[in-house]
């Protein structure tokens, strides 16, 4: 009798395990089903392609990228010894350097003065963010005409005071610096806006608290402003970052490059490798040393970032 | 000696007019004044005025015989603990509480004399270094009155400092409010939506609605003889029992169905032809004895608190609760003998909702008090 009774306790406690993993599985598969949609679509336009890309880096291919000989590092190795790629790396570091601190600080300074409680604000803020909604090549069109160089806005205010034209976009020493006002100007609507959301989500008590103790306008800016609104700032500088080493479309539309690959920053450097010289071997190995320069400065980024950075 | 004083105050925005109307009003040295009222009555709002982080759109505000209708907020030396207390996220407990005293570019050695003080006085001293994150609603609360302790101003202003806790721990912070406010002799003034902190904590009371002052006065006077039908039904807990009330052939009948024989002496002065509304508080709808019983009542629900037992009865439209001393075994839908007369009730024009007579039996019980 008693046996019988601890044969079955036995037997319904290896069902309920039995039962358990059946239903673990089951709410496996349906997970799997709903991120089903996500995964098919990364990985036919993510991962594959990166995949692909390193594989490509260690081969010569011909035209149509078929890859011929395996070459091993010798892609990588060719590359770091190139004085065009160097200058490409070069150019790519400076226009970063030009670029993020640029459009993060203006776009800052914009995004506080815009949070003020004033008549006719949202006009303001309407024509701060707006550049967000102009496409790069639409941009890039209207910033030629500025920077032509008889006919361009910016050379006629300098005859205006007397001075010499410059050739914005074929002078070697303002290519570049042309190239980054332009991108900084692109950028700012985009930086703006969520810069402006982060200050709108600070608690207005704690400047009301602040106001009680007499604080000024600098001090609350310094000790409440900048505090509060550093995951956001963060955010910010992260993406305009990773934006940064992208840069394409202006490159392409304004100076293709030139004067002198100034202006050649690497991805372009890539589409020309890939697409105009048919070299898909040296371009796919561009493109991995592009994905771990990213790769390693947001990993130092948040590890920096993260004792500076005050989540709420 | 007056501390501040509020003379014909008056706030409209610009969509909405008349936030508040008229306010005169002024607070004593060392009072604790409380400013109570529903949401939207505008209390929070005198607040901010007196604050000075709203515009005031009329009339004048004085702070020590002084108009500081245009001075901004740091120079009317007071000090303020907001409902979500405002701590700095990113700051520590210590940096949070001297932030005024660092603004204020107060000597360092002062500083940390002050702050050693006031952490000693608020317990937080174990916790100087902690993020408000790291805190529990309680010690946030802490610290929110520490930096106003901290700044050693004269007035502090308390925009509803409790409502974030559970209420066990709010009864607790009463309590220490009220001694901190005792020992520093700061004026206070409180707001709060919660009637039970205004009776428990203030000296005096101003009862708010809809931008209008319906009553200034001691806790025990608003609840003895509310100046009108809003200040009954708010001050009190359980509700004062409001009723419809006729003068009928000797007889007072209350919404269609009590009827209580005209007692002379308490009818005297009250209008017979005018609308009436009476309110009676809880505790003296009396359990019927053999001699004294005027009702049977149904009941239609009982709460046992333990040491009293709330029962309610339908009259007509209206639920009236009962609030009698002791644990009673009454059971719904027993009927059970009440005492009711005619000289715990209060009487109200029901039209103007102004008192006409106060409950007589409650001024006696005031002058025995006294």
């Amino acid at each position: 009798m008693s046996e019988a009774a601890i044969h079955s306790e036995e037997l319904t406690a290896l069902s309920f395990e039995k039962i358990k993993k059946k239903q673990r599985i089951i709410s496996f598969l349906k997970g799997m089903l709903f991120l089903m949609p996500s995964i098919v679509l990364f990985s036919i336009f993510l991962f594959y392609p990166l995949v692909r890309t390193i594989y490509l880096s260690f081969f010569l291919t011909d035209a149509s990228g078929t890859p011929t000989a395996f070459v091993g590092l010798d892609n990588f190795i060719q590359m770091f010894t190139s004085p065009v790629f160097l200058q490409s790396m070069q150019s790519t570091f400076l226009f970063v350097h030009y670029t993020v601190p640029g459009t993060v600080l203006i776009g800052l300074f914009l995004a506080v003065i815009a949070n003020e409680k004033l008549k006719g604000i949202g006009f303001f803020r309407t024509i701060f963010s707006s550049t967000m909604g102009i496409s790069v090549a639409a941009g890039s069109v209207f910033w030629l005409f500025l920077f032509n160089p008889t006919m361009g806005w910016l050379n006629q205010i300098l005859g205006f005071f007397g001075m010499e034209s410059i050739g914005w976009l074929t002078d070697p020493n303002f290519a570049l610096i042309s190239v980054s006002v332009t991108t900084i100007w692109m950028n700012l609507g985009f930086t703006f806006l969520i810069l402006l959301g982060g200050l709108q989500s600070i608690d207005s008590y704690l400047y009301e608290n602040a106001d009680i103790d007499g604080a000024g306008y600098f001090y609350k800016l310094r000790r409440i402003t900048i505090p509060m609104l550093s995951p956001t700032l963060f955010f910010v500088l992260t993406v305009s970052l990773i934006n940064a080493f992208q840069t394409f479309g202006q490159i392409d539309m304004l100076t293709r490059g030139g004067p002198q690959n100034e202006t050649n920053l690497i991805v372009y450097s890539i589409y020309q490798e890939a697409f105009m010289n048919y070299q898909y071997g040296t371009a796919s190995a561009q493109a991995v040393v592009l994905f771990v320069i990213i790769l390693i400065l947001t990993l130092v980024q948040f590890k920096l970032g993260e004792r500076k950075v005050h989540y709420q | 000696m007056k501390h501040v004083e509020l003379i014909g105050v008056s706030k409209s925005f610009e969509k909405q007019q008349n936030v508040l109307n008229e306010i005169d009003l002024s607070i004593e040295k060392g009072e604790f004044f409380v400013l109570v009222g529903p949401s939207g009555s505008g209390k929070s709002t005198l607040l901010r005025m007196i604050a000075g982080l709203e515009d005031i759109t009329g009339g004048i505000l004085k702070i020590s015989d002084k108009t500081v209708n245009h001075l901004p907020p740091k120079d009317r030396n007071l000090s303020m603990v907001f409902q979500n207390y405002a701590l700095y996220p990113h700051l520590t407990v210590e940096q949070n509480i001297l932030f005024g005293l660092h603004v204020k570019k107060t000597p360092k050695k002062e500083q940390q004399k002050r702050l050693k003080e006031t952490a000693d006085m608020m317990g937080l001293t174990e916790l100087l270094k902690r993020k408000p994150k790291e805190l529990s609603g309680g010690q946030r609360q802490r610290v929110a009155l520490a930096r106003s302790v901290v700044s050693e101003s004269p007035i502090c202003l308390m925009d509803e400092p409790l409502s974030n806790l559970d209420a066990k721990l709010r009864a607790h912070m009463r309590i220490e409010i009220r001694r901190l406010q005792k020992k520093l002799g700061l004026t206070m003034i409180y707001v709060t939506h919660d009637q039970v902190e205004a009776m428990t904590m203030g000296d005096r009371i101003m009862v708010l609605n809809e931008g209008k002052i319906q009553q200034v006065g001691k806790p025990i006077t608003l609840y003895n003889k509310p100046a009108n039908l809003f200040v009954a039904s708010f001050i009190g807990s359980p509700k004062m029992n409001m009723g419809k009330a006729v003068f009928s052939n000797q007889q007072l009948i209350i919404e269609d169905k009590l009827h209580l024989s005209l007692d002379r002496a308490e009818a005297a002065g009250i209008p017979k032809d005018k609308n009436l509304n009476i309110g009676i508080r809880a505790e003296h709808i009396f359990p019927g004895t053999h001699d004294n019983t005027t009702h049977e009542l149904e009941v239609i629900n009982v709460e046992q608190l333990g040491n009293e037992t709330l029962i309610t009865f339908e009259i007509g439209k209206e639920l009236w609760t009962a609030k009698w001393l002791g644990q009673w075994n009454v059971h719904t839908g027993d009927k059970v003998a009440v005492s009711i007369s005619m000289k715990n009730m209060s009487f109200f024009d029901a039209d103007s909702g102004l008192l006409i007579k106060p409950a007589s039996a409650e001024r006696e019980q005031e002058v025995v008090a006294i």
